[in-house]
């Protein structure tokens, strides 16, 4: 069995949903509560990658990243490497590919919070920000963790996306999707099988995993 | 200390327009009906509803002025603000509630002594009564030594003896405590045990035959009805 495949495919979803924990709090924050011109367009942009079919986020991206786009560019520019066919490449793209799954349900998680308590703890003495950090996420906790396990089971689901912006290096952008593909397409059934159904159990139990938050949040 | 307000807002069925004073370690009660803007009096003292026009000045600090562009933040304004529900954060046990604005920790330990309550801290708020809830959200308010106390209908959720316990305890802290307290309620008898003055809000305005009108209505209707139960207003009016 492909362990490699199946290992970069764990280590870009926990990397993915790390990053996209810490990104897409505050922009979930301020479109649960902050109101500013044009708000509702930001938002569908933000839910965007969830409309487009993934060759057309991955095209978009080669465009960014390649060596004429702006960021492949700049990141040439600094470091002297390519964004492309990397683990910081597909790292990229499996985030832009999740930001919607990371948003939604965080700040629908943020907008349950009554406000009547953020007002309390303003009366108390504490900044917006620290309210944030001391009162919004404390009392989001189930959703967060639902929106962290959305993201990794997509993020381990991605293929289009990351075949076109990582190709299929082994041990760096070869991901277990992938891995599935090239073995169905050398009529290697048996490996192909392996490393599909390992991602059986892995999907029930994060499924599970989610219902059990979604019931809690929900409580 | 004294707070004196006045405020001026144009609300959804009147035009709001009240002013008053408060000397430090005397109780205002705010009383009269439903939706008549009490709680929105509480909330432009504490700087979370902005008012159209006037001035809210403490001491000689001012918190608001609208003809000087003045709007000193909630968060600097160190008042205790309890409010009908929802004063208390449910991820955290009533003692961290208490203690999250609070000065000392060894205040919040004697303040939940004089509330008696010591023997909840470790719980949620979920899991204590809704009088409990709101002994320790009186606690949360005095704990960060508030120069300015806002209590809005504290106690109207809750049971009519849980309710009396509580009027009664809060009778005895209003003698310790050193800083104007803003009472608001619809309950005359409330009004009439606690308040060192009465101001009636109807639609707005200050109403002072309000209460008069209130309580001698005929028996049978409204408050007047409860009233007439009450050996403590027969004995007032």
């Amino acid at each position: 069995m492909d362990y490699l495949a199946l290992y970069v495919t764990l280590k870009l979803a926990l990397v993915t949903t790390l990053v996209l924990m810490v990104l897409a709090a505050p922009v979930a924050y301020l479109l649960a509560y902050a109101r500013f011109p044009g708000k509702s367009l930001v938002e569908a942009l933000i839910y965007l990658p969830m409309a487009l079919p993934p060759t057309v986020i991955g095209f978009y991206l080669i465009i960014v990243m390649g060596p004429r786009g702006w960021a492949g560019r700049v990141w040439e520019a600094a470091t002297g490497g390519s964004l492309l066919f990397t683990f910081l490449g597909i790292t990229i793209a499996s985030v832009v590919y999740s930001v919607p799954f990371a948003v939604q349900p965080m700040k629908a998680a943020f907008q349950k919070i009554d406000r009547r308590l953020l007002e309390n703890a303003y009366i108390l003495g504490l900044s917006k920000r620290a309210a944030f950090l001391r009162v919004i996420i404390p009392n989001s906790v189930a959703g967060i963790a639902a929106a962290a396990v959305l993201v990794f089971l997509h993020s381990i689901g991605a293929f289009g996306v990351l075949l076109m912006v990582g190709g299929s290096i082994p041990g760096e952008t070869k991901v277990a999707s992938i891995a599935i593909y090239e073995a169905v397409e050398m009529m290697n059934y048996e490996a192909a099988g392996l490393i599909a159904l390992s991602f059986i159990p892995i999907s029930y139990a994060f499924l599970l995993l989610i219902n059990r938050l979604n019931a809690r949040a929900g409580a | 200390m004294t707070l004196s307000a006045s405020f001026r807002k144009r609300l959804k069925y009147f035009d709001l327009e009240i002013s008053f004073a408060c000397r430090a370690g005397k109780m205002l009660v705010m009383i009269g009906p439903s939706g008549g803007g009490k709680t929105t009096v509480i909330r432009m003292l504490a700087g979370l509803t902005m008012p159209d026009a006037g001035r809210v000045v403490f001491g000689d600090e001012v918190w608001f002025d609208s003809a000087r562009n003045i709007h000193l933040k909630p968060q600097k304004r160190r008042l205790g603000y309890v409010f009908q529900d929802y004063s208390l954060f449910p991820h955290l046990n009533l003692f961290d509630n208490a203690a999250f604005a609070a000065e000392s920790k060894k205040e919040v330990h004697d303040l939940f002594e004089l509330f008696k309550i010591s023997h909840l801290k470790k719980r949620k708020p979920h899991m204590v009564s809704g009088g409990e809830r709101q002994r320790c959200a009186i606690c949360q308010a005095l704990a960060r030594h508030p120069r300015l106390l806002l209590l809005d209908e504290p106690f109207s959720a809750l049971d009519v003896v849980t309710r009396r316990g509580l009027r009664e305890e809060l009778k005895i802290l209003k003698g310790r405590l050193s800083c104007p307290v803003i009472y608001v309620t619809h309950d005359i008898h409330e009004a009439l045990f606690l308040a060192d003055e009465i101001l009636p809000v109807v639609d707005g305005k200050i109403d002072r035959g309000w209460m008069q009108r209130t309580i001698t209505r005929e028996p049978g209707e409204g408050i007047s009805a409860r009233g007439a139960r009450e050996p403590r207003l027969s004995l007032v009016y």
